[in-house]
């Protein structure tokens, strides 16, 4: 499988999103810098990983949903590449307009930072067909921003449409995670073939790291794709 | 010329830091606030050939994400 990292002026998961992906499909992607106007030819998949791309300055992603490459990124998701934004990066698809809604500051105003349980809505997309529908799942959050907001008749609509990949299934005391609507996690477009979510998969690949859900999302991309590593 | 532009939340976009700010008002003994909503001010300096249609493209492609914000254009 042919992949490639987007890294930013403050990215700090790119390295995380490379390891994890060459763990999981045995082949390194390429490392892309968000000037290069071009991407790698043939990709499968582009990863846009967490961190603080810009300094978070104006809105978090929106400077690097401007940069050059991310218009290559949006031709490509056109044609039907698989892109998968996590935490930063799905703020960054959003802002790019991949992705309908925003993501705001957290309704409790705390940078949130540990494992949240989470629900697989939707267990037939790109991303999350290793996974059963309506699994419990726990992976890592860390942000300040990934309170998830859209109109309700977006709402609605990704709802009817099985676009909510994953959603927050903690019902502990402090409620939501971050305030998100309808507690979402995680949306694709509606092609199916780019994926937002908030939680952090490549830093749940071995058992070393706490936890190894997010293998499978990986995993699933590749079985996705039908190509091998 | 200068041009303001003022960045603020739609109406029903919840705003937690208008929140925040309502409540360390009140904390500092200041009655009588009803709501607070923070949004952002910016200040551009440009040609004066620069029209009224690029300015509304600049808030719109960039300055503001209309999916949660409004914004107003001032000039002078």
């Amino acid at each position: 499988m042919k992949s490639a990292v987007i890294v930013f002026p403050g990215s700090n998961c790119d390295r995380d999103m490379a390891v994890a992906i060459g763990a999981v499909t045995g082949q390194a992607p390429a490392m892309v810098w968000h000037g290069d106007a071009d991407l790698p030819e043939r990709l499968d998949f582009i990863a846009v990983p967490g961190g603080f791309s810009y300094g978070d300055y104006l809105r978090s992603g929106a400077m690097a949903a401007r940069s050059p490459v991310m218009r290559s990124v949006v031709d490509a998701a056109a044609r039907g590449v698989a892109v998968l934004g996590v935490c930063n990066g799905f703020q960054i698809l959003t802002e790019a307009g991949l992705l309908p809604g925003a993501l705001m500051r957290n309704a409790g105003l705390n940078f949130v930072c540990r494992d949240v349980a989470l629900t697989v809505e939707n267990a037939r997309s790109l991303f999350t067909n290793r996974y059963d529908a309506g699994e419990r799942i726990s992976l890592p959050v860390a942000h300040h921003d990934g309170n998830y907001f859209a109109d309700d008749a977006t709402l609605d609509r990704l709802e009817g449409e099985g676009r909510v990949a994953l959603r927050y299934a903690d019902g502990d005391a402090n409620g939501a995670v971050n305030g998100s609507s309808r507690d979402i996690a995680g949306i694709l477009n509606d092609a199916g073939n780019v994926l937002g979510l908030m939680p952090h998969p490549e830093r749940a690949i071995e058992p070393a790291h706490g936890g190894s859900d997010g293998r499978r999302l990986f995993e699933g991309v590749m079985a996705g794709l039908s190509v091998g590593a | 010329m200068k041009v303001q532009v003022y960045v603020t939340l739609k109406p029903g976009v919840l705003d937690p830091q208008g929140k925040a700010i309502h409540h360390a008002l009140e904390s500092l003994g200041f009655a009588g606030v009803a709501d607070v909503r923070a949004g952002r001010f910016i200040e551009l300096d440009v040609a004066d050939d620069v029209s009224d249609d690029d300015l509304d493209a600049m808030c719109r492609k960039l300055l503001a994400n209309t999916v949660i914000e409004n914004y107003r254009i001032e000039r002078g």
